[in-house]
């Protein structure tokens, strides 16, 4: 029915940025202060901790950027992303509660605590936004994070009441530091989530029209956008509890796409995933390097470079109109 | 009768003036009674003993700080929520905190702990809330004015500033020295309790006239608050207006952060409530009750988590939480944004 002549994905640009991806890959994969080749141990160190990172860096920022990419289309409003929806700080709550319920939780109770609270807390967020009128695009994402900022606070009583604060203020600053063999698998399970994406791109799109549109476009519109958010609880929540909070990452990188190329999800989505891959291995090794031998949480690189670049993407938003 | 239903009294009907004195004479009341409760309640030094005096005087400057903290936030709330039209909105969100932290932060970092150190006392207080201001001046008279002049956008770009100075000073500390970073702990651990007196002198002038400022500026402020296109035909200069509240209210809100740290919601509930029991449209009336509200609500709070429930750690995350509550209600009620 929908057809895609024009819209060829492997084009000479695309080509050239999945090298360039490819190449800082390969720096990551170099970066450190162990000597790999030096060492007798340097390969086994390599598989053990190198090559788990670097995969965990291009999974986790293709996965936060397409995330963001799909809840901009849902919401029609470009300013929205896990950060700005309040779904992180959910996610944090879980996170804070299973610990609280359960005394020393594996990885998968804690994964499924965080998603459980990402689906509820996103799910609030759009009811909110369809039970309310509203007067500007740029007051949703004002809106998101004051209900962020109510979230944490509640996250933050539960953990000075329970002695439990060290716990959030890891979770906060995510790093990839602790990313090693045994640590970090789930993170796999973002490529059938990537997947899911692409194939229901064209379904999201129309739902991103507006429930009439949509319906009459013969979509059923309650259906795909609890799909979409259990997509996206699903990412964030996989990412929240290996990782921790990576602010802004879902909204530069598919505000830069869609600048440069205009909005077709499908062939726009695997430039998001490369894109996102190639900006978080970036800030992730000048973390890694900028205080050489030890090193910065790459959510704070994110957090200040992400923040200028949306603000220069505000701007610029506001010339053209 | 029917003419003097249709002059623009600050409230409907006597009925509703008369409730109004009623709960303000109530709320003050209610708060002194705190306050008084918080100064000398379960005093542990019997009063013939000679240290009964400085115990009292310790809890006198945690009560002169929460007062300051009140008129702060109270009447910069009430007011950026006037100017803004927008009464779901508090001036926090302008990210004053992230930018008190950066300022200390970047001292330190560029500087070293000695000039941090030695920068302190009244000269330092001031030159950081000229700062705090100024930058604030600086980047929201720049967003407010010129064609696309957009209040809306001038809050969004507030908030991601600060999340984005919240990162870049939390980065600059990892690279500090354990030492260096003890030093600016201390500094940075703002509360009601921890308030430096030494600010004493100078903040509580800079807020008393910045109050009055504000009260003799209602009239205005009752016009700007109808919006921008009502406002301009009513003959107010809106653009000048809002840029001279948002100098009190930026003025205001970085004395109560450099003293007693950041509190989000409190202002938004305090506001809230005020129109609740306000029901006028007039800032002179908004503004006294505001006053008395949050008096009450600190000092309430306080005294009831020291004395009754025996929780002190968690005052300002409970009221901080109380209001992140409020902040959910009003909107669900409101249904439009």
């Amino acid at each position: 029915m929908l057809k895609h002549n024009d819209n060829k994905i492997w084009t000479k640009p695309f080509i050239i940025t999945t090298v360039v991806v490819v190449i800082l890959g390969m720096i990551s994969l170099f970066t450190g202060v162990y000597d790999i080749r030096g060492q007798a141990d340097g390969m086994a160190m390599f598989f053990i901790t190198r090559v788990p990172r670097t995969a965990a860096l291009m999974l986790t920022g293709a996965s936060m950027s397409m995330t963001g990419l799909v809840m901009q289309l849902i919401t029609q409003n470009r300013l929205v992303e896990p950060t700005t929806t309040g779904t992180i700080e959910w996610s944090g709550l879980g996170l804070i509660l299973v610990y609280l319920l359960v005394p020393s939780p594996t990885l998968m109770l804690r994964m499924t605590g965080a998603i459980v609270f990402s689906f509820a807390g996103t799910m609030i967020f759009f009811l909110f936004l369809r039970r309310v009128r509203l007067r500007s695009s740029l007051i949703v994402p004002i809106i998101g994070m004051m209900l962020g900022a109510v979230v944490s606070s509640v996250s933050t009583f539960v953990g000075l009441t329970f002695q439990m604060t060290q716990n959030i203020e890891s979770w906060y600053i995510g790093s990839f530091a602790s990313v090693q063999v045994g640590r970090y698998e789930y993170l796999w399970l973002i490529i059938i989530i990537a997947a899911i994406i692409y194939i229901y791109a064209d379904r999201l799109t129309l739902a991103g029209l507006g429930e009439e549109v949509a319906t009459n476009l013969g979509v059923n519109y309650n259906r795909i956008i609890i799909c979409g958010t259990g997509l996206i609880s699903f990412a964030v929540g996989i990412v929240t509890a290996v990782i921790g909070n990576l602010p802004f990452l879902g909204l530069i990188v598919p505000n830069i796409v869609s600048m440069i190329r205009g909005d077709d999800l499908r062939t726009n989505l695997p430039w998001v995933g490369v894109l996102g891959m190639g900006t978080i291995t970036l800030c992730d090794i000048i973390a890694r390097t900028i205080i050489m031998p030890f090193e910065v949480p790459v959510s704070l690189i994110l957090g200040t470079a992400g923040a200028v670049v949306f603000v220069v993407i505000l701007l610029r938003q506001r010339r053209g109109r | 009768m029917a003419a003097e239903n249709r002059t623009a009294k600050a409230f409907r009907s006597k009925k509703e003036q008369r409730r109004y004195w009623m709960l303000l004479v109530a709320l003050v009341a209610l708060g002194g009674f705190a306050s008084y409760g918080l100064l000398v309640y379960n005093n542990p030094i019997p009063i013939e003993s000679s240290s009964f005096l400085p115990v009292v005087r310790r809890r006198l400057f945690a009560l002169v700080a929460m007062i300051i903290a009140v008129i702060c936030q109270s009447l910069a709330t009430v007011t950026f929520q006037s100017i803004t039209n927008n009464r779901i909105i508090t001036p926090s969100l302008l990210g004053f905190e992230a930018l008190y932290s950066t300022i200390n932060t970047t001292i330190i970092f560029f500087l070293g702990a000695q000039a941090l150190v030695s920068f302190s006392g009244m000269t330092a207080f001031i030159i950081q809330v000229a700062a705090m201001v100024g930058m604030c001046l600086i980047l929201y008279g720049w967003l407010l004015s010129g064609k696309y002049g957009n209040l809306q956008l001038m809050l969004l770009i507030g908030v991601i500033m600060g999340t984005g100075l919240k990162s870049l000073s939390s980065f600059m500390r990892r690279l500090l020295s354990p030492s260096e970073f003890d030093i600016l702990q201390a500094r940075m651990f703002g509360s009601v309790n921890n308030a430096d007196s030494e600010y004493f002198p100078i903040a509580i002038p800079i807020v008393v006239v910045a109050a009055l400022i504000l009260f003799l500026y209602s009239k205005k402020l009752n016009v700007v608050s109808l919006g921008k296109d009502t406002a301009a035909a009513l003959g107010v200069k809106y653009q000048n207006s809002v840029i001279f509240s948002l100098i009190l209210v930026s003025i205001l809100m970085s004395i109560s952060t450099a003293l007693v740290g950041s509190l989000t919601f409190y202002g938004f509930l305090v506001a809230t409530l005020s129109y609740q029991a306000a029901p006028t449209y007039d800032h002179r009336y908004i503004f006294p009750m505001s006053l008395a509200i949050g008096f009450l609500v600190l000092t309430g709070a306080y005294f009831l988590m020291y004395h009754v429930f025996n929780a002190q750690g968690v005052v300002a995350v409970i009221i901080e939480m109380f209001g992140g509550i409020t902040f959910l209600v009003v909107i669900l009620r409101k249904g439009t944004l």
